[in-house]
């Protein structure tokens, strides 16, 4: 499990890598957060094209960052959410708090 | 695969146990052949169960988590998990989409309702102080028959 972070124009790119689950997503969160302290982004994309496996987990993680970023006026976008995953996160109801982008640089 | 054939699995209800218990789950099925999304589905299902024996059961203290897998007729197949944790006070409201046990904004409260989506069947037996036994089943489109 990974995180590969990078900030340019005021959008942080966090790049998902491998399974999200309660245990691996604490360390995933943590990088996250030090990366939106530090640069208070205005939009955070969350790349999840990598991600070989996801529980509800994932559905906190985008749940709890929209609350951090809400407050600072940033927004969030997941970026290449397919298949399973993609059901994943529309049963967390992330439509109404996420935009969903298909397409988008490596 | 012979329908005698079972696994019982037993460990501490840590959370790096995790992965370990929905891969090895899925590693006794895949003799029966289920598809890349059956086997999705039900990683998603154990690994959604046994969190909650971690957060909820135990409060993140020590504990055991107990699973049993065993091949039910017509190719449905069986997953038990079980704990000997706090218990559930109300099944019925823990079964409630986005409710959760946890006080924590992290837990999105929708792991019920995750097993519900990806398993044909959920039961949950659940005695306050005694602990909780979650009983999931599938059938799977392969030669589980």
């Amino acid at each position: 499990m990974a995180v590969r972070l990078n900030f340019e124009d005021g959008v942080l790119r966090a790049v998902l890598d491998g399974e999200i689950d309660h245990h691996s997503v604490q360390q995933m969160r943590r990088e996250i957060d030090d990366a939106i302290v530090r640069t208070s982004p205005k939009t955070l994309v969350l790349d999840v094209r990598r991600v070989s496996f996801m529980d509800s987990s994932g559905i906190g993680l985008v749940m709890g960052r929209y609350r951090l970023l809400h407050g600072m006026g940033g927004k969030i976008v997941i970026s290449g959410a397919a298949g399973k995953l993609e059901k994943i996160l529309r049963i967390g109801g992330l439509e109404k708090i996420a935009s969903f982008e298909k397409e988008g640089k490596e | 695969m012979n329908r005698q054939n079972r696994l019982r699995l037993a460990f501490p209800a840590l959370s790096e146990n995790e992965a370990f218990a929905r891969v090895a789950v899925c590693a006794f099925l895949a003799p029966l052949d289920p598809t890349v999304e059956e086997i999705g589905d039900m990683k998603t299902a154990v690994s959604e169960a046994v969190t909650n024996c971690v957060v909820h059961a135990y409060k993140q203290q020590k504990g055991m988590v107990y699973i049993q897998v065993g091949l039910l007729k017509n190719g449905r197949v069986q997953i038990k998990i079980r704990d000997t944790g706090c218990g559930i006070e109300d099944v019925k409201k823990a079964m409630e989409p986005m409710y959760s046990g946890s006080d924590s904004p992290e837990r999105a409260g929708l792991g019920f309702s995750l097993m519900e989506t990806f398993m044909d069947k959920v039961r949950v037996r659940s005695a306050v102080g005694k602990g909780t036994t979650v009983t999931l089943e599938k059938k799977l489109s392969g030669k589980a028959g």
